[in-house]
């Protein structure tokens, strides 16, 4: 649908211009990778083993980053209201928002994880698993995200209460996704990454109806 | 644009936060004619006119839209004949005034092409230029320019007067009333008179 | 029967004479329970007297987990029949969620302790109910951070529902979670064999947490409806 594109591309350019959320996502993972050694020490073996979890947990705090002004932005210009009466339904305009999300947050991100999966002297075996988690499990955290930033349209501080809100509902997909690293690591067959995408899928799935649900009563101010 | 014939409501009451701002609200337009809605601030006029596009529920009373092939009662899809002009101008400076028109052009199915629309509201030669350097009265225009776009038979307007000069409220006045000559519908919230002949509703305090 | 309740006065009326039965009926339940507990079920073969914070530990995460189940259904009559009091009751029901979960999650602690020699083990259980806890505290915080009562309602309503449905995934990940952390054994405490002389005391408990949730409960409903009509006074209508 041509309304559904226009959406998605708009939203994506707005990301990657100048002063957009695009960079900063990558910036934040790659500062938040680089504090942990600092943090642990620059034991190998243990860096190796942490990899998976602390570039997911990184990867997670990244997208949030620019999550809160997914529809926000467009609340305080009043682009919002007329995204609403376009052809478009709000879920549809949610979902584009989110599918533009991910291409300009959690993707590059994604990209990205195996340079720092060097930092951390991530073992081989690992990096498959590493990219496909992350690939498949950074699209949930945009979708519930989108929920959470939905909800905290309105509201003065809502960049601060929004990582409270999201982020124990995104607890499996940090548990299956980093999981799914140490499972590689261990040569563990266990489903990981199919768990990873069932929680990505639903979330996709069913995030847009709940967050045009959060938007239309925002919308009502 | 034709299929539109007429908006009315019935005992329409709004309430904002807990506290009420109008009740008992009656009124009628037809195809073909505007509407000044004319009082002080806090009197509702903005609210009404988010009532109307369908972003309010009403507290009590109807908002009927009356169209050729039927009656529309549900907000939602009264949006869909809704056009637009909000209190915010909804310009994104990163983007180029080509790009911002265009967006929304392409996100409303308008078949109209950009430039010509630009050449009319007179933001032809700023066409590249990026949002945030435009000032409130171009930006107006611009939004004057969406509009017109949108293709939508019903124009909702939120002081579309405001930051335009001289010249530019000659232009909102003319756009409305080529809107309505071609069988659209025009409510307006205004402090100032539009400058054409329209209907009058007055909200507040009485 | 339920949208007769809906009504505000109705339901202080009724409130208002139920409450005293549920309170009594709480400190009763609690009382016998806690002594069959304490004092008459013998000590496990195990565990020897600590078995006994089971009977504290247990039925508050029972409670905790009920606390949220109510407050995702009171938010479904909130978002699906707009009932004022569904909004009231939900959000009276988190900070009582949020503690009964902070007591489940500082006995169970304090179980573990003899049993693991650490306050804290990222066990199942506890790991699950910490999560309960944030989201706890994510709703109450959304309550607070918006400023229109009704817009508050609303959205506070939509993260319980989407809170309650991702729950069972939630303890679904934690408890694949803790099959991939092997090494050290993991202890649960409340065992897979719960013999007959632990079950009446557990039940009784179970009971008396719940008469008094809904004490506590209510109380809290009357008095948000009571500070609800102050305000409205207040600004004069």
């Amino acid at each position: 649908m041509n309304s559904v594109r226009a959406l998605l591309f708009r939203d994506m350019r707005l990301a990657t211009r100048a002063g957009g959320s695009a960079m900063l996502a990558l910036a934040f993972f790659a500062a938040v990778a680089a504090l942990v050694p600092l943090g642990v020490g620059a034991d190998l073996k243990l860096l190796g083993r942490i990899a998976g979890g602390m570039l997911w947990v990184a990867a997670i705090l990244a997208a949030l980053l620019s999550l809160d002004r997914i529809f926000q932005a467009d609340y305080e210009d009043g682009s919002l209201d007329l995204i609403a009466l376009s052809p478009l339904s709000l879920e549809a305009s949610a979902a584009a928002k989110i599918a533009a999300h991910w291409l300009t947050t959690g993707l590059p991100l994604t990209l990205l994880s195996p340079v720092l999966g060097l930092l951390f002297n991530l073992p081989e075996q690992g990096y498959v698993a590493l990219i496909a988690s992350l690939a498949l499990g950074t699209p949930a955290a945009s979708a519930i995200g989108a929920i959470g930033a939905g909800l905290t349209l309105a509201v003065r501080r809502g960049g601060v209460i929004l990582p409270l809100i999201v982020l124990p509902l995104l607890a499996p997909a940090v548990i299956f996704g980093a999981g799914a690293v140490l499972s590689a690591l261990d040569g563990l067959a266990n489903g990981a990454l199919w768990l990873v995408a069932a929680f990505s899928l639903a979330a996709v799935l069913l995030a847009p109806f709940a967050a045009a649900a959060a938007v239309r009563l925002n919308l009502a101010s | 644009m034709s299929e539109l014939t007429a908006l009315s409501t019935n005992a329409l009451a709004c309430t904002r936060g807990q506290k009420l701002v109008f009740r008992d609200l009656g009124f009628a337009i037809s195809a073909g004619n505007a509407l000044a809605v004319e009082g002080p601030n806090g009197a509702g006029k903005t609210s009404l006119l988010r009532l109307i596009a369908g972003f309010l529920a009403p507290a009590a009373g109807t908002i009927r839209l009356r169209t050729k092939s039927g009656e529309i009662e549900d907000g939602e899809e009264r949006g869909k004949f809704i056009g637009w002009l909000g209190h915010s101008d909804g310009v994104k400076p990163q983007l180029s005034v080509f790009e911002n028109l265009k967006f929304f052009a392409e996100l409303y199915g308008a078949q109209s092409p950009i430039d010509p629309a630009l050449e009319e509201v007179g933001l032809a030669r700023l066409r590249d230029l990026p949002g945030q350097y435009l000032s409130a009265g171009q930006k107006k225009r611009l939004a004057l320019a969406r509009l017109k776009l949108s293709n939508r038979p019903l124009w909702l307007m939120d002081e579309p007067l405001a930051s335009l000069d001289a010249s530019g409220k000659k232009l909102a006045a003319n756009l409305v009333t080529a809107h309505c000559a071609s069988g659209g519908i025009v409510i307006a919230a205004t402090h100032e008179p539009l400058g054409i002949e329209c209907e009058k509703l007055a909200l507040g305090a009485a | 029967m339920i949208f007769e309740f809906a009504n505000p006065k109705r339901f202080m009326t009724l409130s208002g004479a139920l409450l005293p039965w549920f309170a009594g009926a709480a400190i009763i339940l609690l009382g016998v329970g806690l002594y069959l507990g304490l004092f008459v079920a013998p000590p496990d073969y195990q565990q020897g007297d600590t078995v006994r914070i089971m009977f504290i530990h247990v039925p508050a995460a029972w409670v905790a987990m009920m606390a949220y189940g109510l407050m995702a259904l009171a938010s479904l009559f909130s978002l699906v029949w707009r009932h004022p009091l569904a909004d009231v009751a939900a959000k009276t029901a988190a900070p009582l969620g949020a503690l009964f979960t902070t007591l489940a999650l500082i006995t169970g602690s304090l179980w573990g302790k003899p049993m693991w020699g650490t306050y804290w083990q990222w066990d199942g259980r506890l790991t699950s109910f910490l999560i309960l806890l944030f989201l706890y505290l994510g709703y109450i915080a959304l309550w607070n951070a918006i400023e229109d009562e009704l817009r508050a309602g609303r959205a506070a309503a939509i993260l319980a529902l989407v809170g309650v449905v991702n729950l069972p995934i939630i303890k679904f990940s934690v408890d694949w979670w803790t099959t991939l952390h092997q090494g050290e054994s993991i202890f649960r405490p409340d065992g897979p064999t719960i013999s007959a002389v632990f079950i009446w005391p557990l039940f009784l408990m179970a009971f008396g947490y719940t008469a008094l949730f809904m004490t506590l409960w209510m109380i809290r409903i009357r008095t948000e409806i009571l500070e609800r009509r102050a305000r409205t006074l207040m600004l004069g209508h």
